[in-house]
């Protein structure tokens, strides 16, 4: 329920000073429930987290949430200069203010006073290369490539390999097939950063990056921008005619994190967020994954595409194997997905991809998208993902106008 | 003998060396890191636990490309040690698809990882075929 009548109900700040031998996500978690036991509630309770943090490489709000309570509440990562910590209180306020949640988390850290590294502190610097234990998990050494592998395409590919162990049938073939389509529907597609159609002997003999995606299985970087204007309804029904015509409704939007679950430490869960997030988009648009009329989905690596079937619940579980096999993600089956080419031949210039693919949809749902129309288009869904993680999934419909 | 210390902290050696995770008392679930609260149950008291050494190989890829320093290709892998997610290389076998598979039986194993300037052995684990 919307509403104007906000509270703080707990708050806490540590100790501010150096604190050599506590990281970055120790004081924002001393900080976090700290507050929750000043509010006399927990993780349970709080439906969105804002977190700040400048100097980290990011994703602090997950970071928390592994340390605090990972629920799957969606999570804005902010970032303002100076006025970040208030920009993470007014994140949390107003999302509460819209009625999306009655119970929202704001966190502020920074670690200015050094490096503050675990397990370093007090040794002498010495000339000599000697071994330091380091971090949460007192590494001597870079993990990536020692402890398995930490790059997108590796893990990407153990997550369509899990999926084949669970469900059976998958083979590097049936992968590269999924690319074969993608680069197939990118020909259509004149914004696509590539629009070369490529066989299936080409793509699986192309270079071999992380088993079973070669180069043309992952996703395309590259430069690339995108970006949206919002307005009320209260709004659009004061403009043009035209204008109302050609606006797209926003019938879901939704965000996610990934909740804890035994694995994730280990295997990034890409599954349980997305279909959470799925699951609630057709649920607020009242719209079921057969009424969609196209999908745009997050196909950073073939073998990503694979799991996003069933994630977005758009076969029955288990069944994404014979799903792309009956054809029905092709352009010219019930369920186009990813027409645009995808993040694999469209490309995925990351922070736009997720407005990007927005765009593709209402391309369709305008009835502008020309040689590639979908036609008759008037429901689409679109995905992302982000590891640490976050989903995005939106819902859009035609204009009745 | 040379010092040796584990590549990770959760790396025990020793005459039997294995994996040693932090477990949540209240509801179980297992961390390899250093945690604040537990992520499942938000409880903080935790306790150390001896990981299984035998297990079963649920995802993997052959990683061909990856940052300077490290040797390719390599096998990452995800294993099933008796209810608990490891990750870790696959050793000790060639990394391709004939000799990798999903749902092969690993144990296991350790090798030196390198030596400093004092003549400190890192030990790192990996996992290698069971028969």
């Amino acid at each position: 329920m919307a509403s104007d009548d906000i509270w703080i109900l707990g708050i806490t700040m540590t100790k501010f000073g150096k604190h050599p031998d506590k990281d970055v996500v120790d004081l924002a978690a001393e900080a976090a429930m700290g507050a929750l036991a000043d509010g006399g509630v927990t993780m349970r309770d709080v439906g969105v987290l804002a977190a700040g943090n400048l100097m980290g490489g990011g994703g602090i709000g997950q970071q928390i949430q592994k340390q605090v309570g990972q629920t799957g509440i969606p999570v804005y990562n902010v970032s303002n200069a100076c006025a970040t910590g208030a920009t993470a209180l007014r994140t949390a306020i107003m999302a509460v203010k819209a009625g999306e949640v009655d119970m929202g988390l704001a966190v502020g850290v920074e670690k200015l006073a050094g490096a503050g590294l675990l397990g370093a502190g007090g040794r002498s610097k010495s000339d000599k290369n000697v071994y330091a234990p380091s971090g949460r998990y007192g590494a001597v050494g870079p993990v990536d490539g020692r402890i398995g592998t930490e790059s997108m395409p590796g893990v990407f590919a153990q997550v369509g390999m899990e999926y084949g162990h669970k469900y059976g049938g998958t083979t590097f073939e049936l992968f590269a097939q999924i690319a074969e389509k993608n680069h197939a529907h990118s020909t259509l597609n004149p914004l696509a950063a590539y629009t070369k159609k490529m066989t299936l002997e080409e793509i699986m003999n192309d270079v071999m990056i992380a088993y079973p995606n070669t180069r043309s299985m992952c996703s395309a970087n590259c430069d690339g921008a995108a970006a949206a204007v919002v307005v009320s309804g209260a709004k659009l029904r004061t403009l043009s005619l035209e204008q109302q015509r050609r606006a797209v409704k926003v019938k879901a939007s939704v965000l996610t994190t990934d909740p804890w679950q035994e694995a994730c430490q280990i295997l990034p869960d890409v599954n349980t967020l997305t279909r959470n997030a799925a699951r609630k988009a057709y649920e607020l648009a009242g719209v079921g994954p057969d009424d969609l009329d196209l999908v745009e989905l997050h196909d950073c690596f073939a073998t990503a595409e694979l799991v996003h079937y069933d994630n977005l619940m758009l076969c029955e579980e288990g069944g994404a194997v014979d799903f792309f096999k009956s054809g029905a993600t092709w352009r010219t089956g019930r369920t186009p997905v990813n027409v645009s080419g995808g993040l694999e031949s469209k490309g995925h210039p990351i922070s736009a991809t997720g407005i990007a693919n927005i765009w593709e949809v209402c391309h369709h749902l305008r009835g502008e998208a020309g040689d590639r129309q979908i036609e008759g288009a008037k429901v689409g869904l679109a995905h992302v993902i982000g590891l640490g993680s976050a989903c995005g999934v939106h819902i859009l419909e035609k204009s009745a106008a | 003998m040379a010092k040796q210390i584990p590549y990770v902290n959760y790396l025990v050696l020793g005459s039997n060396p294995h994996l040693e995770a932090n477990e949540c008392t209240a509801c179980g679930a297992r961390f390899f890191d250093r945690r604040n609260a537990c992520a499942g149950c938000f409880g903080t008291s935790f306790r150390k636990v001896e990981v299984p050494t035998d297990g079963v190989l649920r995802a993997f890829s052959i990683v061909t490309f990856a940052a300077p320093g490290v040797q390719v290709p390599f096998v990452s892998a995800i294993i099933d040690c008796g209810g608990t997610s490891v990750r870790g290389n696959i050793v000790n076998t060639p990394p391709d698809p004939d000799h990798v598979r999903l749902g092969m039986k690993v144990r296991l194993t350790t090798f030196v990882a390198g030596t400093d300037d004092e003549g400190t052995e890192a030990i790192n684990y990996g996992f290698e075929p069971a028969n």
